[in-house]
């Protein structure tokens, strides 16, 4: 049975499925704990899968493709800044409005632009490379030392090094730099912020840049490094798990991260599992395992798991007291 | 949603006439950058959704399922509540409907079976959108969040409810049987035939009733008065003997149920059986209408009529400019939900001016 | 409105100051003009002698003014140390100055025996030491003056006297202190200097040391003018409501209210006196409903009221309407009216279920003719019933919550700051209808923060300070001076 489960697929597969949604919920976490709610991360990953696929394809350069990416996406974010913070509008609105409105959009650029049914044509060659350690080869015959070597820490895309390289970043930018500071106060108590001379409006516009760029490499990595392609709403509820990893996290970078990793988990599995008897269980079907990272969120979400507490003034447009 | 000092006729009429157009110019700049016409496309929309009778058939047809998606995103909207789970509610209520079928549809005549049907759709709607109702008004966890996730759980689970139990012997598609005959609802082209052979039926009107009787309960009942006390201002709900909590869990009960309903149009309009994601974005669609309607029975059926042209009309410029395919308008879906939804009051200054500078009758503040 | 006018005093160096008044007395506005959060209209700021301009916080800062308000401005979640580093903290990389700053933290705590440990989270301390970490801010920003804004309100005795410890050390230091207080025992205390404000006005300056409670309680709370409104005579008839041993405790422990007990009878008005924020909003909130008590008994017409084994009070008003107590609140655009709603919707607001036909559906023509009435009888300007009721002024929206409350005939009337934000008229109208009501054989509770309303009302006055009464007396036993002692924490012997 435990061939048939190829546990060592499960964790090389977890590794790559990790990424998506590991830079959304880095994104979703600067934003968040200033005190705007993303609910836009969906989109925001959208339009920059289609910017960085159709790119790419044109310019025959993956690295263009990214840098598309991140210009759209950081687009996308300030003008949610712009309604959530200048506007003081519904900043849940505004990011389902966004996220309808790029389902939408890039399906029909794609079409507009390559007539293949609402996706960007295969990268074929102009895909980002994968790292592979000196000395793969060698040890390829050493049992598990060398598949870990090889497999395991070597021979990812560069964006999924990427991507684990900025988690220590990312907790250190939070929790030991001046920025990292003000955010929290941001969202917390921004009155707070406010009375000790911090700008409220334009630290959270920086966070929702910050975010914007981040969340670009998940879309950047869907379309460039899994698929080569764009497809429509191929971020198939990445922005909503990468909400889901941050309660579960609690806002958190390490622990957000640690749920990207589980949920990644969860997908590789499902995969894996299909047509695998079980003992006892039988068999059990993918979309029942699909489930799963949804069902642990709310059960998080009831407050019946850890207690998860969302920065305190998250959501409320900040109107200066005096 | 925020009130503005906007006299009333302002605020109803101006304020999302003026958002409405905005999205509306937002795309017909999209549709000219594709390389179209947007005063063309805007004309042959109109022709096979409106002038057209079998067109206007389907329109209305469309806006049947829309309607009871929009009053149930407004219902909980009227609470203060922003239900995005219509969508995961339709598609369990559709269960419901398909399990009182496949059990009864040999067994009771018509006008016993399809009451039935429509029953457990209502019901198994309000029981998917109980847990999170439960949940905000008892433990304080956000609403958007856990109807977000109730959508994404009742996909996967309608999937595997579908896949393992519901096809069957030997169909490849994934649906359900198809139901009897007696459970069709009677098609509106019976007596007029002008409408020719499309799917409007008498969901359509169930679907008006269904707005007077929200508009009955909301405005002129006790109950509807204290939901949109609850909504407005929850201190001063608490102060007038309001049970926050209750009104919070049955608000969620009545939306999903509404939700719910909106498969009967779907399923025993059209096509006859349960299929993997029949919804199709009408919960999301929901969310466009109670914004732009602003929560209003007229609103929410002009918006539903509205989408449903854009559905229909859509799918026929989609034929003719294949530079315009369907997806187009869910773009101009965000795009209203964002003008009249997050930019709802993005006007309100300039108007404000414009009445001070004519000199408008300022209302005693 | 003018919160400060021609308001001129002197503030010695290296000594306390009192700033003493009721609320609204101007004493936050003029500090706040002093701490630049406003700006004001005409007048100079001198320090040291030579004149200043203070236009935002930062300014004053920079002269070395700090202001410690009554509500913190401190992240929860964060250290002591990370709040003073907000804003300061000297460069991108925080670990550069951390180890500097704890440093000259527990140098300032040594010196002035603030007992902060820097790297506590601040919700995990007590009130008390969450105060002492704002006065660290201010030190460390190096404070020359410092303002403390009702310092006191929140804090245990023990923890007053700590406190009071700390700002003598701050004197001995050479550093000015500004108390703002409505407590005279604190004033006599601790202070060297005190300025009286009573309507944005400047009316006394003395040296402490040459004045006695008495008289700044004289110079604090006024003479007021004696009403002319007739009164029947007091005929008090039953006891409607009786409130034993009532406490009542906020998450934090803190303790809103302790011991009260009083009895009302009905054709009574008993007015709840003293400077708001003592426990009296809280009380009048447990007795509609609207919040549970920690303990106490609570008894109506006899009755001990349905508190029950609820874990909320959510929906409890509404039984306690039934029973026949109403209630004008004292935030009536937050708890009373919905702003939103016509004038007649907000005529049954609270009411609601008494005027639906058998199907819940509301008989629009008996509201029409019952609110058409009653905007009548109330003189509710203007008079249309279909205007929203946030478009009219405050003194009208009052009237349609009293009107209101009114008819429906209660036995208990709960009032709040009747006449905040109503204009002087209106005032007089609202006084004559609780007088009526009282004559005819109503229980009326009132809390009022004006003298002058209570003398022209009340039968009885209970006076609270720090949760607590501290004075009963009826109103012919009516003394400025007595009643301005109890409101100022002094209690009766």
């Amino acid at each position: 049975m435990f061939e048939d489960l190829h546990l060592a697929s499960i964790v090389v597969s977890t590794i790559r499925n990790a990424p998506v949604l590991m830079f959304a919920a880095m994104a979703g976490l600067f934003a968040e704990r200033s005190g705007v709610v993303d609910i836009g991360l969906e989109g925001k990953i959208l339009a920059s899968a289609f910017a960085s696929a159709a790119v790419a394809y044109s310019t025959q350069n993956p690295w263009y493709g990214v840098a598309a990416g991140i210009l759209v996406s950081a687009a996308l974010a300030l003008l949610q800044a712009y309604v959530s913070i200048t506007q003081k509008g519904n900043q849940l609105v505004c990011g389902i409005a966004i996220n309808i409105a790029m389902s939408g959009l890039t399906f029909v650029l794609a079409q507009f632009f390559y007539q293949q049914g609402g996706r960007t044509p295969d990268l074929g060659q102009a895909r980002l490379f994968d790292i592979v350690l000196p000395g793969t080869e060698a040890v390829d015959g050493i049992p598990v030392l060398g598949w870990l070597y090889g497999h395991v820490i070597g021979g990812h895309s560069v964006l999924v090094y990427l991507a684990f390289a900025l988690v220590p970043l990312v907790h250190w930018m939070i929790y030991h730099s001046r920025f990292g500071l003000r955010l929290r106060a941001c969202g917390e108590n921004p009155h707070a912020a406010d009375a000790a001379g911090v700008s409220v409006e334009r630290t959270r516009y920086t966070a929702m840049l910050v975010a914007g760029v981040l969340c670009s490499f998940s879309g950047a990595y869907l379309a460039i490094v899994q698929s080569g392609f764009f497809l429509r709403d191929m971020s198939a509820g990445a922005g909503f798990l990468a909400l889901a990893t941050l309660v579960f996290g609690n806002w958190r970078p390490v622990y957000t991260v640690l749920g990207c990793i589980m949920f990644g988990f969860f997908a590789a599995v499902q995969i894996q599992i299909e047509g695998v008897d079980l003992p006892l269980i039988g068999r059990i079907p993918g979309s029942l395992i699909q489930m799963v990272p949804y069902v642990v969120t709310v059960i998080v979400l009831a407050g019946l798991m850890a207690k998860s507490v969302a920065p305190k003034a998250i959501g409320t447009p900040f109107i200066k007291s005096r | 949603m925020k009130t503005t000092e906007l006299p009333r006729w302002a605020s109803a009429f101006v304020l999302p006439v003026l958002n409405l157009l905005s999205a509306l110019l937002v795309a017909a700049l999209v549709i000219h950058l594709l390389g179209e016409n947007p005063a063309e496309s805007l004309s042959i929309l109109i022709n096979s959704a409106i002038i057209n009778p079998e067109g206007l058939s389907y329109t209305l047809f469309y806006a049947s399922t829309f309607i009871f998606t929009g009053l149930s995103v407004s219902v909980a909207m009227k609470a203060g509540l922003f239900n995005i789970g219509s969508e995961g509610q339709m598609y369990i209520g559709g269960l419901g409907l398909t399990l009182a079928m496949l059990s009864l549809d040999h067994a009771l005549p018509a006008w016993a079976l399809i009451p039935c049907a429509m029953i457990g759709s209502a019901l198994f709607g309000a029981a998917w959108a109980w847990l999170p109702g439960y949940l905000q008004a008892r433990r304080g966890s956000h609403i958007v969040v856990t109807t977000i996730m109730f959508n994404f759980i009742a996909a996967s689970l309608m999937n595997f409810l579908i896949v393992k139990y519901l096809i069957p012997e030997g169909q490849q598609n994934p649906a359900s049987r198809v139901f009897a005959t007696a459970g069709e609802m009677p098609r509106l082209n019976e007596w007029f035939p002008v409408l020719g052979d499309t799917p409007l039926n008498v969901s359509f009107l169930l679907a008006i009733a269904a707005l007077v009787v929200y508009g009955v309960m909301v405005w002129r009942s006790s109950w509807g008065y204290q939901l949109r006390a609850t909504g407005l201002n929850p201190h001063a709900a608490h102060y007038a003997g309001i049970s926050i909590s209750r009104m919070i869990i049955v608000a969620m009960l009545i939306s999903g149920a509404l939700a719910g309903l909106a498969s009967v149009n779907s399923i025993m309009g059209s096509t006859h059986y349960l299929s993997l994601n029949f919804p199709a974005g009408a919960g999301f669609v929901g969310i466009a209408i109670a914004l732009m309607g602003r929560q209003h029975p007229v609103g929410i059926f002009l918006s539903s009529v509205l989408f449903g042209a854009l559905i229909q009309g859509g799918f026929d410029l989609s034929l003719e400019k294949p530079n315009i395919p369907q997806e187009t308008f869910i773009f101009i879906q965000g795009l209203i939900i964002l003008f009249c939804g997050a930019m709802e009051n993005f006007y309100a200054p300039a108007i404000l001016k414009m009445l001070n500078l004519t000199g408008a009758p300022q209302q005693k503040g | 409105m003018q919160a400060n006018a021609d308001v001129s005093f002197a503030i010695a160096k290296g000594s306390i100051h009192g700033l003493v008044g009721e609320n609204g007395a101007g004493k936050s506005t003029l500090m706040s003009i002093l701490y630049g959060y406003y700006n004001a209209n005409s007048g100079h700021i001198l320090l040291d002698g030579q004149e200043r301009q203070i236009r935002t916080s930062h300014d004053a800062i920079g002269l070395g003014i700090g202001m410690v308000h009554q509500h913190f401005m401190l992240v929860e979640n964060f250290t002591v140390l990370d709040n003073v580093m907000l804003g300061t903290e000297g460069g991108f990389k925080l670990a550069a100055q951390r180890a500097a700053t704890e440093a000259k933290l527990r140098e300032i705590c040594e010196r002035y025996r603030l007992n902060v440990d820097p790297l506590a989270t601040i919700s995990e301390l007590s009130v008390g030491a969450q105060q002492r970490v704002e006065i660290l801010k201010q030190i460390y920003r190096s404070a020359n003056i410092l303002i403390l804004d009702e310092p006191t309100a929140v804090l245990t005795a023990q923890e007053t006297a700590s406190l009071f410890a700390i700002l003598r050390l701050f004197k001995e230091q050479g550093k000015t202190i500004v108390l703002i207080t409505h407590k005279l025992q604190e004033i006599m205390d601790i202070t060297d200097q005190v300025t009286v404000m009573r309507a944005g006005r400047v009316v006394g300056a003395t040296g402490t040391a040459s004045t006695s409670k008495e008289e700044l309680a004289n110079m604090m709370v006024g003479r007021p003018i004696q009403s002319e409104l007739p009164r029947a005579p007091f005929k008090p008839g039953q006891a409607v409501l009786k409130v034993a041993g009532l406490q009542l405790e906020d998450k934090n422990k803190v303790r809103l209210l302790a011991d009260i007990d009083f009895t009302l009878r009905a054709g009574e008005i008993v007015a709840l006196a003293g400077v708001s924020g003592n426990g009296q909003s809280e009380l009048l909130e447990i007795l509609s409903g609207m919040r549970l008590p920690s303990a106490g008994k609570v008894e109506f017409l006899g009755r001990a009221l349905p508190f029950g084994k609820r874990r909320d009070a959510d929906g409890l008003p509404a039984a306690f309407r039934a029973l026949g107590i109403a209630h004008v609140p004292e935030d009536r655009l937050r708890d009373g009216v919905i702003k939103d709603f016509s004038v007649m919707q907000n005529t049954v607001f609270g009411y609601q279920d008494r005027v639906t036909n058998r199907w819940g559906l509301f008989d629009f023509k008996a509201i029409a003719a019952r609110c058409a009435h009653l905007l009548k009888a109330f003189d509710v300007r203007p008079s249309d019933p279909d205007i929203r009721l946030g478009l009219l002024s405050g003194g009208n929206q009052q009237k349609v919550v009293i009107a209101r409350e009114v008819s429906s005939k209660p036995k208990l009337m709960l009032v709040g700051q009747p006449t905040r934000g109503v204009d002087i008229g209106t005032i007089e109208s609202i006084h004559a209808q609780l007088l009526k009501l009282r004559d005819e054989g109503v229980a009326i509770l009132l809390v009022s923060v004006e003298l002058e309303e209570v003398r022209a009302l009340a039968d009885r006055i209970i006076v609270m300070s720090g949760g607590r009464v501290t004075g009963e007396l009826n109103i012919d036993e009516f003394d400025t001076t007595r009643i301005g002692l109890m409101m100022g924490g002094m209690h009766k012997k």
